[in-house]
Protein backbone atom coordinates (compact mmCIF):
# COMPACT_ATOMS: atom_id res chain seq x y z
CA UNK A 1 0.00 0.00 0.00
CA UNK A 2 1.56 3.31 -1.10
CA UNK A 3 1.10 7.03 0.45
CA UNK A 4 -1.61 7.25 -3.04
CA UNK A 5 -3.48 4.02 -1.77
CA UNK A 6 -3.45 5.33 1.66
CA UNK A 7 -4.43 9.08 1.15
CA UNK A 8 -7.24 7.68 -1.44
CA UNK A 9 -9.00 5.19 1.39
CA UNK A 10 -9.12 7.73 3.99
CA UNK A 11 -10.97 10.22 2.11
CA UNK A 12 -13.12 7.44 0.69
CA UNK A 13 -13.84 6.33 4.42
CA UNK A 14 -14.41 10.23 5.38
CA UNK A 15 -17.09 10.50 2.03
CA UNK A 16 -18.19 7.61 3.14
CA UNK A 17 -18.80 8.08 7.29
CA UNK A 18 -19.94 11.27 6.40
CA UNK A 19 -22.73 9.92 4.46
CA UNK A 20 -24.05 7.34 7.27
CA UNK A 21 -24.21 10.41 9.06
CA UNK A 22 -26.35 12.32 6.57
CA UNK A 23 -28.37 9.43 5.53
CA UNK A 24 -28.95 8.13 9.59
CA UNK A 25 -29.24 11.47 11.68
CA UNK A 26 -32.46 12.28 12.74
CA UNK A 27 -30.79 16.36 12.92
CA UNK A 28 -31.14 18.21 9.86
CA UNK A 29 -28.77 20.61 10.94
CA UNK A 30 -25.92 16.95 11.84
CA UNK A 31 -27.16 15.83 8.33
CA UNK A 32 -25.96 18.94 7.05
CA UNK A 33 -23.14 18.73 8.96
CA UNK A 34 -22.20 15.20 7.73
CA UNK A 35 -22.95 16.70 3.78
CA UNK A 36 -20.29 19.40 4.04
CA UNK A 37 -17.83 16.32 5.12
CA UNK A 38 -19.10 14.13 1.78
CA UNK A 39 -18.77 16.50 -0.48
CA UNK A 40 -15.54 17.49 0.91
CA UNK A 41 -14.23 13.90 0.79
CA UNK A 42 -15.41 13.54 -2.81
CA UNK A 43 -13.43 16.78 -3.70
CA UNK A 44 -10.40 15.19 -2.28
CA UNK A 45 -10.98 12.22 -4.69
CA UNK A 46 -11.06 14.96 -7.72
CA UNK A 47 -8.13 15.96 -6.65
CA UNK A 48 -6.36 12.06 -6.45
CA UNK A 49 -7.44 11.81 -10.16
CA UNK A 50 -5.54 15.30 -11.27
CA UNK A 51 -9.00 17.27 -11.77
CA UNK A 52 -8.23 20.20 -9.51
CA UNK A 53 -10.40 22.42 -11.48
CA UNK A 54 -13.79 20.37 -10.35
CA UNK A 55 -12.47 19.24 -7.16
CA UNK A 56 -12.17 23.58 -6.33
CA UNK A 57 -15.84 23.97 -7.69
CA UNK A 58 -17.27 21.22 -6.38
CA UNK A 59 -16.28 22.98 -2.63
CA UNK A 60 -16.80 26.65 -4.15
CA UNK A 61 -20.53 25.70 -5.41
CA UNK A 62 -21.25 22.63 -3.14
CA UNK A 63 -20.10 22.94 0.01
CA UNK A 64 -20.03 26.99 0.20
CA UNK A 65 -22.77 27.80 -1.99
CA UNK A 66 -25.80 25.37 -2.26
CA UNK A 67 -25.18 23.71 1.13
CA UNK A 68 -24.60 27.06 2.98
CA UNK A 69 -27.65 28.38 1.66
CA UNK A 70 -29.73 25.18 2.16
CA UNK A 71 -28.51 26.14 6.41
CA UNK A 72 -29.79 28.74 6.03
CA UNK A 73 -33.31 28.52 4.28
CA UNK A 74 -33.65 25.77 7.44
CA UNK A 75 -32.52 28.55 9.72
CA UNK A 76 -35.31 31.08 8.12
CA UNK A 77 -37.99 27.98 8.79
CA UNK A 78 -40.66 28.29 11.17
CA UNK A 79 -39.44 25.91 13.87
CA UNK A 80 -35.56 27.35 13.52
CA UNK A 81 -33.21 24.16 12.81
CA UNK A 82 -35.43 21.80 15.35
CA UNK A 83 -37.28 20.38 12.18
CA UNK A 84 -38.18 17.13 12.50
CA UNK A 85 -37.45 15.24 9.38
CA UNK A 86 -38.97 12.24 9.55
CA UNK A 87 -41.96 10.97 7.77
CA UNK A 88 -45.43 8.93 8.92
CA UNK A 89 -45.69 6.83 6.43
CA UNK A 90 -43.30 4.03 6.17
CA UNK A 91 -43.32 2.06 2.74
CA UNK A 92 -40.57 -0.82 3.68
CA UNK A 93 -41.81 -3.25 0.58
CA UNK A 94 -41.41 -0.71 -2.42
CA UNK A 95 -38.41 0.70 -0.55
CA UNK A 96 -36.64 -2.52 -0.42
CA UNK A 97 -37.81 -3.34 -4.07
CA UNK A 98 -36.22 0.14 -4.81
CA UNK A 99 -32.87 -0.11 -2.95
CA UNK A 100 -32.20 -3.86 -4.57
CA UNK A 101 -32.62 -2.49 -8.32
CA UNK A 102 -30.46 0.51 -7.41
CA UNK A 103 -28.28 -1.64 -6.01
CA UNK A 104 -27.86 -4.24 -8.85
CA UNK A 105 -27.39 -1.64 -10.99
CA UNK A 106 -24.25 0.27 -9.09
CA UNK A 107 -22.85 -3.55 -8.53
CA UNK A 108 -22.78 -4.05 -12.22
CA UNK A 109 -21.28 -0.24 -12.68
CA UNK A 110 -18.49 -1.12 -10.27
CA UNK A 111 -17.48 -4.55 -11.32
CA UNK A 112 -17.24 -3.12 -15.44
CA UNK A 113 -15.32 0.01 -15.31
CA UNK A 114 -12.01 0.20 -15.76
CA UNK A 115 -10.61 2.22 -12.51
CA UNK A 116 -7.50 4.07 -12.56
CA UNK A 117 -5.36 2.84 -9.94
CA UNK A 118 -2.30 4.89 -9.79
CA UNK A 119 -2.25 9.25 -9.98
CA UNK A 120 -0.75 10.54 -12.46
CA UNK A 121 2.94 12.15 -11.46
CA UNK A 122 2.24 15.98 -13.56
CA UNK A 123 -0.73 17.91 -12.56
CA UNK A 124 -1.65 19.70 -15.50
CA UNK A 125 -3.61 22.97 -15.54
CA UNK A 126 -7.34 22.41 -16.03
CA UNK A 127 -8.64 25.64 -16.09
CA UNK A 128 -8.11 26.92 -19.11
CA UNK A 129 -8.90 24.45 -21.10
CA UNK A 130 -12.12 23.53 -19.67
CA UNK A 131 -12.91 27.54 -20.02
CA UNK A 132 -11.77 27.42 -23.93
CA UNK A 133 -14.16 24.76 -24.41
CA UNK A 134 -16.77 26.11 -22.71
CA UNK A 135 -16.77 29.04 -24.95
CA UNK A 136 -16.35 27.06 -28.15
CA UNK A 137 -17.84 23.18 -28.84
CA UNK A 138 -19.75 23.59 -25.54
CA UNK A 139 -21.45 26.98 -26.12
CA UNK A 140 -24.99 26.26 -26.44
CA UNK A 141 -25.34 24.07 -23.28
CA UNK A 142 -23.49 26.74 -21.34
CA UNK A 143 -25.67 28.88 -22.64
CA UNK A 144 -28.74 27.13 -22.02
CA UNK A 145 -27.88 26.83 -18.43
CA UNK A 146 -27.49 30.66 -18.37
CA UNK A 147 -30.83 31.30 -19.57
CA UNK A 148 -32.56 28.47 -17.32
CA UNK A 149 -30.51 30.06 -14.35
CA UNK A 150 -31.72 33.51 -15.35
CA UNK A 151 -34.80 32.30 -15.43
CA UNK A 152 -35.01 30.23 -11.93
CA UNK A 153 -33.37 34.05 -10.13
CA UNK A 154 -36.07 36.38 -11.69
CA UNK A 155 -38.95 33.75 -11.02
CA UNK A 156 -37.32 33.69 -7.27
CA UNK A 157 -37.53 37.42 -7.32
CA UNK A 158 -41.11 37.57 -8.59
CA UNK A 159 -42.20 35.11 -5.71
CA UNK A 160 -40.61 37.17 -3.19
CA UNK A 161 -41.93 39.96 -3.98
CA UNK A 162 -43.83 42.41 -1.63
CA UNK A 163 -47.36 43.01 -2.38
CA UNK B 1 15.84 18.09 -6.94
CA UNK B 2 12.36 18.05 -5.37
CA UNK B 3 11.36 19.38 -2.11
CA UNK B 4 11.45 17.04 0.49
CA UNK B 5 8.73 16.59 3.40
CA UNK B 6 10.85 18.57 5.70
CA UNK B 7 11.36 21.51 3.53
CA UNK B 8 7.37 21.86 2.78
CA UNK B 9 7.00 21.49 6.44
CA UNK B 10 9.44 24.28 7.10
CA UNK B 11 7.57 26.78 5.02
CA UNK B 12 3.98 25.16 6.97
CA UNK B 13 5.56 26.54 9.83
CA UNK B 14 6.82 29.55 8.61
CA UNK B 15 3.51 30.60 7.03
CA UNK B 16 0.99 29.38 10.07
CA UNK B 17 3.60 31.44 12.58
CA UNK B 18 3.22 34.37 10.07
CA UNK B 19 -0.65 34.01 9.99
CA UNK B 20 -0.55 33.43 13.70
CA UNK B 21 1.40 35.71 14.62
CA UNK B 22 0.47 38.42 13.14
CA UNK B 23 -3.35 37.52 14.21
CA UNK B 24 -2.11 37.94 17.68
CA UNK B 25 0.22 40.85 17.52
CA UNK B 26 -2.81 42.81 15.99
CA UNK B 27 -4.96 42.25 19.11
CA UNK B 28 -2.43 44.52 20.54
CA UNK B 29 -2.72 46.49 17.19
CA UNK B 30 -5.96 47.45 17.93
CA UNK B 31 -5.52 48.73 21.56
CA UNK B 32 -2.21 50.45 20.32
CA UNK B 33 -4.07 51.98 17.47
CA UNK B 34 -7.10 52.60 18.83
CA UNK B 35 -5.69 54.39 21.73
CA UNK B 36 -3.79 56.96 19.27
CA UNK B 37 -6.81 57.97 17.50
CA UNK B 38 -8.84 58.27 20.65
CA UNK B 39 -5.86 60.40 22.22
CA UNK B 40 -5.77 57.36 24.90
CA UNK B 41 -2.97 55.77 26.35
CA UNK B 42 -3.92 52.39 25.85
CA UNK B 43 -3.11 48.69 27.13
CA UNK B 44 0.31 49.02 28.66
CA UNK B 45 -0.16 47.23 31.98
CA UNK B 46 1.21 43.96 31.48
CA UNK B 47 4.35 43.43 32.56
CA UNK B 48 7.85 40.99 32.67
CA UNK B 49 10.40 41.35 36.01
CA UNK B 50 8.92 45.06 35.20
CA UNK B 51 9.85 45.23 31.72
CA UNK B 52 6.35 46.92 29.79
CA UNK B 53 7.60 47.37 26.20
CA UNK B 54 5.01 49.52 25.19
CA UNK B 55 2.29 47.02 26.39
CA UNK B 56 3.39 44.27 23.78
CA UNK B 57 3.31 41.63 26.39
CA UNK B 58 -0.57 42.42 26.60
CA UNK B 59 -1.74 39.81 23.75
CA UNK B 60 0.65 36.93 25.59
CA UNK B 61 -1.80 38.02 28.98
CA UNK B 62 -4.16 37.58 26.60
CA UNK B 63 -3.54 33.96 25.36
CA UNK B 64 -2.59 32.49 28.93
CA UNK B 65 -6.20 34.01 29.94
CA UNK B 66 -7.95 32.43 27.31
CA UNK B 67 -6.64 29.36 27.87
CA UNK B 68 -6.84 29.13 31.70
CA UNK B 69 -10.48 30.50 32.00
CA UNK B 70 -13.24 27.82 32.36
CA UNK B 71 -15.06 26.93 28.80
CA UNK B 72 -18.76 26.22 29.96
CA UNK B 73 -20.80 24.79 27.81
CA UNK B 74 -24.53 25.50 28.71
CA UNK B 75 -26.78 22.22 29.25
CA UNK B 76 -28.61 23.50 26.51
CA UNK B 77 -26.50 23.41 24.15
CA UNK B 78 -25.20 20.74 21.67
CA UNK B 79 -22.51 19.70 22.85
CA UNK B 80 -20.65 18.31 20.02
CA UNK B 81 -21.17 21.03 17.29
CA UNK B 82 -20.84 23.97 20.11
CA UNK B 83 -17.23 22.65 20.93
CA UNK B 84 -16.39 21.91 17.33
CA UNK B 85 -17.42 25.12 15.36
CA UNK B 86 -14.83 27.36 17.23
CA UNK B 87 -12.43 24.88 15.60
CA UNK B 88 -13.98 24.70 12.32
CA UNK B 89 -13.81 28.75 11.77
CA UNK B 90 -10.39 28.70 12.94
CA UNK B 91 -9.47 25.87 10.81
CA UNK B 92 -10.94 27.37 7.35
CA UNK B 93 -9.48 31.04 8.26
CA UNK B 94 -6.17 29.32 8.32
CA UNK B 95 -5.80 27.01 5.62
CA UNK B 96 -6.23 29.72 2.95
CA UNK B 97 -2.93 30.89 3.80
CA UNK B 98 -0.91 27.56 2.00
CA UNK B 99 -1.38 29.12 -1.55
CA UNK B 100 -0.65 32.55 -0.88
CA UNK B 101 3.10 32.89 -2.29
CA UNK B 102 5.12 34.66 0.39
CA UNK B 103 8.68 34.79 -2.18
CA UNK B 104 10.13 33.34 -5.14
CA UNK B 105 12.72 30.64 -5.00
CA UNK B 106 15.02 29.89 -2.59
CA UNK B 107 18.17 27.84 -4.13
CA UNK B 108 19.38 25.48 -1.11
CA UNK B 109 22.47 23.94 -1.96
CA UNK B 110 20.83 21.93 -5.77
CA UNK B 111 17.33 21.94 -3.91
CA UNK B 112 15.03 24.99 -5.42
CA UNK B 113 12.58 25.89 -2.81
CA UNK B 114 9.34 27.36 -4.39
CA UNK B 115 8.16 29.45 -1.39
CA UNK B 116 4.27 28.75 -1.43
CA UNK B 117 3.34 26.01 0.46
CA UNK B 118 1.28 24.21 -1.95
CA UNK B 119 1.48 25.58 -5.25
CA UNK B 120 -2.04 25.26 -6.76
CA UNK B 121 -2.60 25.82 -10.79
CA UNK B 122 -6.01 26.87 -9.34
CA UNK B 123 -4.92 29.15 -6.26
CA UNK B 124 -7.20 32.13 -6.55
CA UNK B 125 -10.49 29.37 -7.04
CA UNK B 126 -9.13 27.80 -3.43
CA UNK B 127 -8.56 31.42 -2.07
CA UNK B 128 -12.42 31.93 -3.06
CA UNK B 129 -13.86 28.25 -1.75
CA UNK B 130 -12.19 28.72 1.42
CA UNK B 131 -13.28 32.29 1.97
CA UNK B 132 -16.86 30.71 1.18
CA UNK B 133 -16.31 28.00 3.89
CA UNK B 134 -16.11 30.24 6.64
CA UNK B 135 -19.16 30.85 7.45
CA UNK B 136 -19.84 27.55 8.87
CA UNK B 137 -18.00 27.55 12.05
CA UNK B 138 -20.32 31.32 12.64
CA UNK B 139 -23.55 29.11 11.51
CA UNK B 140 -23.25 26.08 13.49
CA UNK B 141 -21.62 27.67 16.54
CA UNK B 142 -24.67 30.22 16.97
CA UNK B 143 -27.21 27.06 16.09
CA UNK B 144 -25.30 25.04 18.47
CA UNK B 145 -25.51 27.36 21.33
CA UNK B 146 -29.09 27.50 21.69
CA UNK B 147 -29.62 30.81 22.47
CA UNK B 148 -32.06 33.44 20.38
CA UNK B 149 -29.53 36.19 20.35
CA UNK B 150 -26.72 33.77 19.17
CA UNK B 151 -28.81 32.38 16.63
CA UNK B 152 -30.04 36.29 14.89
CA UNK B 153 -26.18 36.67 14.57
CA UNK B 154 -25.97 33.33 12.80
CA UNK B 155 -28.76 34.74 10.75
CA UNK B 156 -27.03 38.09 10.11
CA UNK B 157 -23.76 36.67 9.60
CA UNK B 158 -25.05 33.66 6.75
CA UNK B 159 -26.87 36.13 5.19
CA UNK B 160 -24.37 39.22 5.16
CA UNK B 161 -21.34 36.27 4.23
CA UNK B 162 -23.24 34.99 1.13
CA UNK B 163 -24.14 38.05 -0.10
CA UNK B 164 -20.55 39.24 -0.22
CA UNK B 165 -19.28 36.11 -1.18
CA UNK B 166 -20.72 36.74 -4.84
CA UNK B 167 -19.48 39.76 -4.98
CA UNK B 168 -16.25 38.35 -4.03
CA UNK B 169 -15.94 36.61 -6.90
CA UNK B 170 -16.80 38.98 -9.08
CA UNK B 171 -14.95 41.79 -8.08
CA UNK B 172 -11.48 39.97 -9.23
CA UNK B 173 -12.70 38.58 -12.22
CA UNK B 174 -11.04 41.75 -13.85
CA UNK B 175 -8.12 40.58 -12.27
CA UNK B 176 -8.19 37.19 -14.05
CA UNK B 177 -9.14 38.45 -17.30
CA UNK B 178 -5.77 40.73 -17.06
CA UNK B 179 -3.43 37.65 -16.26
CA UNK B 180 -5.23 34.51 -17.67
CA UNK B 181 -4.77 32.44 -15.06
CA UNK B 182 -5.43 31.88 -11.71
CA UNK B 183 -2.18 30.62 -10.18
CA UNK B 184 -0.82 32.88 -7.56
CA UNK B 185 2.40 32.45 -8.50
CA UNK B 186 2.06 32.99 -11.73
CA UNK B 187 -0.11 36.15 -10.96
CA UNK B 188 2.63 37.69 -8.72
CA UNK B 189 5.33 36.44 -11.19
CA UNK B 190 3.89 38.85 -14.21
CA UNK B 191 3.27 41.60 -12.02
CA UNK B 192 7.27 41.75 -11.98
CA UNK B 193 8.01 44.25 -14.84
CA UNK B 194 7.56 47.94 -15.07
CA UNK B 195 5.24 50.41 -16.77
CA UNK B 196 7.25 52.95 -19.10
CA UNK B 197 10.39 51.80 -17.22
CA UNK B 198 9.87 53.67 -14.26
CA UNK B 199 6.29 52.41 -12.23
CA UNK B 200 6.30 49.23 -10.71
CA UNK B 201 3.17 47.20 -12.97
CA UNK B 202 1.40 46.03 -9.38
CA UNK B 203 -2.29 44.93 -10.42
CA UNK B 204 -3.34 47.99 -8.79
CA UNK B 205 -2.36 50.08 -11.67
CA UNK B 206 -4.54 47.99 -14.00
CA UNK B 207 -7.17 47.36 -11.53
CA UNK B 208 -7.99 50.65 -9.46
CA UNK B 209 -11.66 50.00 -9.43
CA UNK B 210 -11.23 46.26 -9.03
CA UNK B 211 -8.92 46.97 -5.59
CA UNK B 212 -11.66 49.12 -4.02
CA UNK B 213 -14.39 46.88 -4.54
CA UNK B 214 -12.28 44.00 -3.49
CA UNK B 215 -10.53 45.53 -0.16
CA UNK B 216 -14.48 46.51 0.67
CA UNK B 217 -16.04 43.30 0.07
CA UNK B 218 -12.90 41.57 1.66
CA UNK B 219 -13.61 43.83 5.08
CA UNK B 220 -17.05 42.42 4.92
CA UNK B 221 -16.02 39.36 4.67
CA UNK B 222 -13.60 39.74 8.06
CA UNK B 223 -17.02 40.86 9.46
CA UNK B 224 -15.29 43.65 11.53
CA UNK B 225 -16.65 47.18 11.96
CA UNK B 226 -18.12 48.43 9.70
CA UNK B 227 -19.46 45.13 8.66
CA UNK B 228 -20.06 43.43 12.15
CA UNK B 229 -23.62 43.26 12.21
CA UNK B 230 -23.46 39.64 13.29
CA UNK B 231 -21.58 39.80 16.19
CA UNK B 232 -23.21 44.10 16.86
CA UNK B 233 -21.99 43.62 20.77
CA UNK B 234 -24.60 47.08 21.75
CA UNK B 235 -27.26 44.79 20.09
CA UNK B 236 -27.05 41.59 20.40
CA UNK B 237 -24.15 40.34 21.54
CA UNK B 238 -23.51 37.81 18.63
CA UNK B 239 -23.15 34.37 16.91
CA UNK B 240 -20.67 33.81 19.95
CA UNK B 241 -22.70 34.88 23.11
CA UNK B 242 -22.81 31.63 24.83
CA UNK B 243 -18.65 31.13 24.26
CA UNK B 244 -16.09 31.43 26.91
CA UNK B 245 -12.73 30.72 27.50
CA UNK B 246 -10.98 29.30 24.43
CA UNK B 247 -14.31 28.65 22.82
CA UNK B 248 -14.11 32.70 22.94
CA UNK B 249 -11.05 33.61 22.11
CA UNK B 250 -10.88 30.76 18.80
CA UNK B 251 -13.39 33.50 17.17
CA UNK B 252 -11.36 36.48 18.21
CA UNK B 253 -8.84 35.16 16.74
CA UNK B 254 -10.70 34.10 13.50
CA UNK B 255 -11.65 37.52 12.68
CA UNK B 256 -8.43 38.70 13.51
CA UNK B 257 -6.73 36.22 10.52
CA UNK B 258 -9.07 36.49 8.30
CA UNK B 259 -7.75 40.64 8.49
CA UNK B 260 -4.71 39.15 8.05
CA UNK B 261 -5.75 36.87 5.25
CA UNK B 262 -7.65 40.04 2.94
CA UNK B 263 -4.40 42.16 3.88
CA UNK B 264 -2.32 38.99 1.83
CA UNK B 265 -4.81 38.40 -1.04
CA UNK B 266 -4.83 42.44 -1.41
CA UNK B 267 -1.27 42.47 -1.60
CA UNK B 268 -0.88 39.12 -3.58
CA UNK B 269 -3.60 40.47 -6.52
CA UNK B 270 -3.11 43.98 -6.62
CA UNK B 271 0.35 45.12 -4.87
CA UNK B 272 2.69 42.69 -6.66
CA UNK B 273 3.00 40.30 -3.94
CA UNK B 274 6.67 39.62 -2.61
CA UNK B 275 7.54 42.06 -5.90
CA UNK B 276 10.18 44.49 -4.76
CA UNK B 277 10.39 47.24 -7.25
CA UNK B 278 13.50 47.41 -9.86
CA UNK B 279 14.37 43.75 -7.96
CA UNK B 280 14.91 41.09 -10.22
CA UNK B 281 15.92 37.51 -9.86
CA UNK B 282 19.59 38.26 -9.50
CA UNK B 283 19.74 42.11 -7.93
CA UNK B 284 18.34 45.98 -8.47
CA UNK B 285 18.24 47.22 -12.02
CA UNK B 286 17.04 50.83 -11.64
CA UNK B 287 15.35 52.90 -13.83
CA UNK B 288 18.17 55.42 -14.01
CA UNK B 289 20.37 52.21 -15.20
CA UNK B 290 22.25 51.45 -11.65
CA UNK B 291 22.94 47.89 -11.18
CA UNK B 292 23.16 46.50 -7.72
CA UNK B 293 23.63 42.55 -7.58
CA UNK B 294 22.83 40.43 -4.90
CA UNK B 295 23.11 36.33 -4.10
CA UNK B 296 20.00 34.35 -4.34
CA UNK B 297 19.39 34.17 -0.60
CA UNK B 298 19.58 38.52 -0.13
CA UNK B 299 16.88 38.59 -2.94
CA UNK B 300 14.55 35.81 -0.71
CA UNK B 301 14.86 37.98 2.51
CA UNK B 302 14.29 41.14 0.52
CA UNK B 303 11.49 39.26 -1.19
CA UNK B 304 9.60 38.14 1.85
CA UNK B 305 10.52 41.20 3.50
CA UNK B 306 8.41 43.07 1.11
CA UNK B 307 5.59 40.99 1.33
CA UNK B 308 5.50 41.07 5.18
CA UNK B 309 5.73 44.70 4.99
CA UNK B 310 2.92 45.23 2.53
CA UNK B 311 0.71 43.04 4.76
CA UNK B 312 1.54 44.96 7.73
CA UNK B 313 0.58 48.01 5.79
CA UNK B 314 -2.93 47.05 4.83
CA UNK B 315 -3.42 45.29 8.52
CA UNK B 316 -2.49 49.07 9.44
CA UNK B 317 -5.47 50.39 7.19
CA UNK B 318 -8.23 48.15 8.12
CA UNK B 319 -7.33 48.93 11.59
CA UNK B 320 -8.33 53.00 10.89
CA UNK B 321 -11.30 51.95 8.68
CA UNK B 322 -12.13 49.70 11.56
CA UNK B 323 -11.35 52.75 14.27
CA UNK B 324 -13.03 55.24 11.79
CA UNK B 325 -16.26 54.20 10.78
CA UNK B 326 -19.18 53.18 12.46
CA UNK B 327 -21.75 50.03 12.11
CA UNK B 328 -23.78 50.48 9.20
CA UNK B 329 -27.58 48.92 9.85
CA UNK B 330 -28.16 45.72 8.87
CA UNK B 331 -30.02 46.26 5.71
CA UNK B 332 -27.55 48.89 5.08
CA UNK B 333 -24.78 46.30 4.44
CA UNK B 334 -27.37 43.82 2.05
CA UNK B 335 -27.90 47.22 0.19
CA UNK B 336 -24.25 48.20 -0.20
CA UNK B 337 -23.74 44.72 -1.21
CA UNK B 338 -26.48 43.91 -3.95
CA UNK B 339 -27.18 47.04 -5.61
CA UNK B 340 -24.03 49.15 -5.18
CA UNK B 341 -20.77 46.68 -5.38
CA UNK B 342 -21.93 43.78 -7.48
CA UNK B 343 -23.29 45.62 -10.24
CA UNK B 344 -20.09 47.94 -10.15
CA UNK B 345 -17.97 45.38 -9.91
CA UNK B 346 -19.75 43.74 -13.09
CA UNK B 347 -19.56 46.99 -14.94
CA UNK B 348 -15.48 46.40 -14.25
CA UNK B 349 -15.29 43.05 -15.83
CA UNK B 350 -16.93 44.95 -19.22
CA UNK B 351 -14.86 47.56 -19.17
CA UNK B 352 -11.71 45.56 -18.39
CA UNK B 353 -12.88 43.81 -21.25
CA UNK B 354 -13.42 46.35 -23.48
CA UNK B 355 -9.83 47.89 -22.54
CA UNK B 356 -8.05 44.13 -23.68
CA UNK B 357 -10.02 44.40 -26.73
CA UNK B 358 -8.75 47.76 -27.34
CA UNK B 359 -5.19 47.50 -26.43
CA UNK B 360 -5.01 43.99 -28.57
Amino acid sequence: MNFYDIVFYLFAALTIASAGVLVFSRNVVYSAVGLLFALSGVAGLYVLLAADFVAIVQILIYVGGILVLLLFGVMLSQKGMRVDIGTGAKQLGPAMIVVAGVLVVLFRMIMKTPWALQSVSEFEPTTNKIGVLMMTDYLIPFEIASVLLLGALVGAAFIARKD
Amino acid sequence: MAEGIGIILLKFGFILLFALGLGGLLTWVERKQSAIMQDRIGANRASIFGLRLIGLFHPLADAIKMFTKESFTPASAEKFLFTLAPAISVFFALIGFAVIPFGDKLIFGDTVVNLQVAPLNVGLLYLFAVAGLAVYGVVLGAWASRNNYAMLGGMRAAAQMISYEVALGVTIFGSIMIYQTVDLQQIVHLQGGTFWGWLPAWGIFMQPLGFILFLTVGIAETKRVPFDAPEGESEIIGYFIEYSGMGFGMYFLTDFVETVMISAITVTLFFGGWQVPYLLADGFHFPWGEVWLLNNWTVALFQIASFSLKVMFFLWLQMAIRWTLPRFRYDQILRLGWKYILPISLLNIVLTGIVIMVLK
